[in-house]
């Protein structure tokens, strides 16, 4: 479904901020996979996300998603193929407009906007249903200004926003990482119910090491750049905390020193 | 005082010319989130395009649209140097109003203004037309209020309309979180060059009106427009802002705004005999106070929480 060939990105090159963020890095994701990536600060988990959803362009190496080279795409076009929620609440919603006009925008991504209505009644019955099934009261809710809600509430809205329209592929860019522990509980679950049900393609960075381990069906870690550790299958199933930062030293030949990632 | 109300008339048709423009101004400033600085140029634009065209012997509704359509040309020259070109908003309207001022002199035959001949050329609007009604030569219906209150009540309608279409809806959507809207599919650059050239269309058919209203148009018409534009979207805003909720009245609140800045303008002219040369010294003060005002509240007298409790506790 996602094919990375070999990408590398640097950021500010040929000055002193010069940093390589991703370091020739490939990775294969087969139809219905939820990888999760882990990694430290500056690691390029983040800079693989953003590298995929087109918000620069790769220096070097192709992407192809469903067998279509996105590498030259524009951000707006690989839309099409892509549901994407945020580490800021903040970025994934429209905060001046309604719940429902969100929906409704998210709704005709990927399809060419002309001047017919919108959005129509049936979408807005549609989308009552929807929001119903997240159990945030924000059913009654459709026309509040997504700025008024809590930002666990705009994630899973988000959320709901990024598989509205089924996407080939949904990038998760620590969604939880800015909600208290119960909220981002609960969006982690929403998050994978609609994985599920929906069979989608997924990749899904999180700061949190049980997070990493309790979903999906494979695990990545990024270091440097680079992908340093891969496990699937059933090595992913009996995976513990205890193995992952064993690797991270490994790896890293450094005490793993984040108690982020300790006490996750 | 009378004559502040003999000129109210005349205020109030040069304020609805003027919310047209202010109109077009709400939707770079609020839906767009750009300040564009190609309205004092577009505005001119429009008012020489118009003049020239009917002194040539030409329909009014021909030049009108000519003039609206010009001005979607200077919006779509600074959405270009903007998006494509990946100059700052703000300087993209600068390079553009700056160059237009040459373009709006060849317009005009390379004279710094041109006139119209009222009793020759038949109008839209006009002044005179204003005064005719008043003495029970002309119908009612071509008093200038009632043409442009039709013109301001038809934008409105179809700016309600647009904006609430997919496209109309992805503009704002670019407007409110240009993150949000590519990750959507949302092609963003397409979307500011296409709310600028709405805009400038609006604002030069502003101009057009307001050059067959005073018969003729002038390089420095536009001079300020965006700073009264600004002040009219910002009086609309801080009268009616809590009771005007739906985007049709706000955009109602934009010309009501407009006209009463006009009316606030006459009767600081007439009642205080000011010279008109300060006017615009005036406007940018109105305009730097009202900014300022909001960003002042939150700073200096937002609720603070008491800390420390009682001190003799």
């Amino acid at each position: 479904m996602l094919e990375i060939k070999e990408i590398s990105k640097t950021f500010n090159a040929g000055t002193v901020n010069e940093k390589t963020a991703l370091n020739g890095v490939s990775l294969t994701l087969n139809d219905g996979d939820f990888v999760t990536v882990i990694g430290g600060n500056g690691a390029g988990k983040s800079t693989l996300l953003n590298a995929v959803a087109g918000v620069w362009p790769v220096d070097q190496g192709s992407i192809s998603i469903d067998g279509v080279d996105v590498t030259h795409l524009p951000e707006y076009k690989r839309a099409r193929y892509i549901g994407r929620v945020f580490q800021d609440p903040m970025m994934g919603t429209a905060a001046t407009m309604q719940i429902e006009e969100n929906l409704a925008l998210a709704r005709r991504r990927g399809k060419p906007r002309s001047l017919r209505p919108g959005i129509t009644a049936a979408e807005r019955e549609e989308y009552r249903e929807l929001l119903k099934s997240l159990n945030l009261g924000l059913e009654d809710r459709l026309t509040a200004k997504v700025g008024l809600l809590s930002g666990g509430q705009r994630q899973a809205l988000t959320l709901l926003m990024a598989t509205l329209q089924k996407p080939k592929l949904l990038l998760l860019d620590e969604h939880t990482a800015a909600l208290d522990p119960k909220t981002a509980a609960k969006v982690l679950e929403v998050t994978d119910r609609i994985i599920r049900q929906e069979r989608l393609t997924t990749l899904m960075i999180t700061h949190n090491m049980r997070d990493a381990i309790a979903h999906g069906n494979r695990l990545i870690m990024l270091y440097e750049g680079r992908i340093a550790v891969d496990v699937s299958g059933e090595d992913k199933e009996r995976l513990t905390v205890e193995d992952l930062l064993g690797m991270f030293e490994k790896v890293s030949g450094e005490q793993f020193a984040s108690d982020r990632a300790l006490l996750g | 005082m009378t004559s502040f109300l003999n000129a109210l008339p005349g205020a109030i048709s040069q304020g609805l010319i003027w919310g047209v423009m202010a109109i077009g101004v709400y939707i770079t400033y609020k839906i767009l989130d750009i300040a564009d600085l190609t309205v004092d140029g577009s505005f001119c634009t429009g008012g020489a395009v118009c003049v020239m065209m009917i002194a040539g012997g030409c329909n009014v509704w021909l030049a009108l649209l000519c003039a609206m359509l010009t001005g979607m040309l200077t919006g779509l020259a600074t959405g270009l140097l903007h998006t494509a070109c990946g100059i700052p908003a703000i300087l993209a309207g600068i390079l553009t109003q700056l160059g237009l001022w040459s373009v709006n002199l060849a317009i005009m035959g390379m004279k710094a203004n041109q006139a119209l001949n009222v009793s020759k050329q038949p109008l839209l609007v006009s002044l005179r037309y204003l005064q005719e009604v008043a003495k029970g030569t002309r119908p009612f219906y071509m008093h200038p209020i009632f043409i442009v209150g039709l013109f301001v009540l038809a934008i409105i309608a179809i700016l309600y309309w647009f904006f609430g279409t997919e496209l109309g809806s992805s503009i704002r959507a670019t407007g409110a979180n240009l993150h949000m809207s590519r990750a959507q599919g949302i092609n963003t650059n397409r979307n500011i060059v296409l709310g600028l050239m709405i805009s400038n269309g609006l604002v030069a058919l502003s101009g057009a009106l307001l050059s067959q209203y005073q018969s003729f148009a002038d390089i420095n018409m536009g001079r300020g427009a965006i700073v009264i534009g600004l002040a009219a979207v910002i009086i609309g805003e801080a009268l009616f802002g809590k009771l005007f909720r739906n985007f049709a009245l706000k955009l109602l609140a934009v010309a009501i705004g407009s006209v009463i800045y006009y009316a606030v303008i006459q009767a600081v002219v007439s009642l205080s005999g000011i010279n008109s040369n300060y006017l615009k010294l005036l406007s940018a003060l109105i305009v730097a106070v009202f900014l300022t005002v909001p960003y002042w509240k939150a700073k200096y007298f937002s609720k603070k929480t008491v800390k420390g409790g009682k001190t003799h506790a």
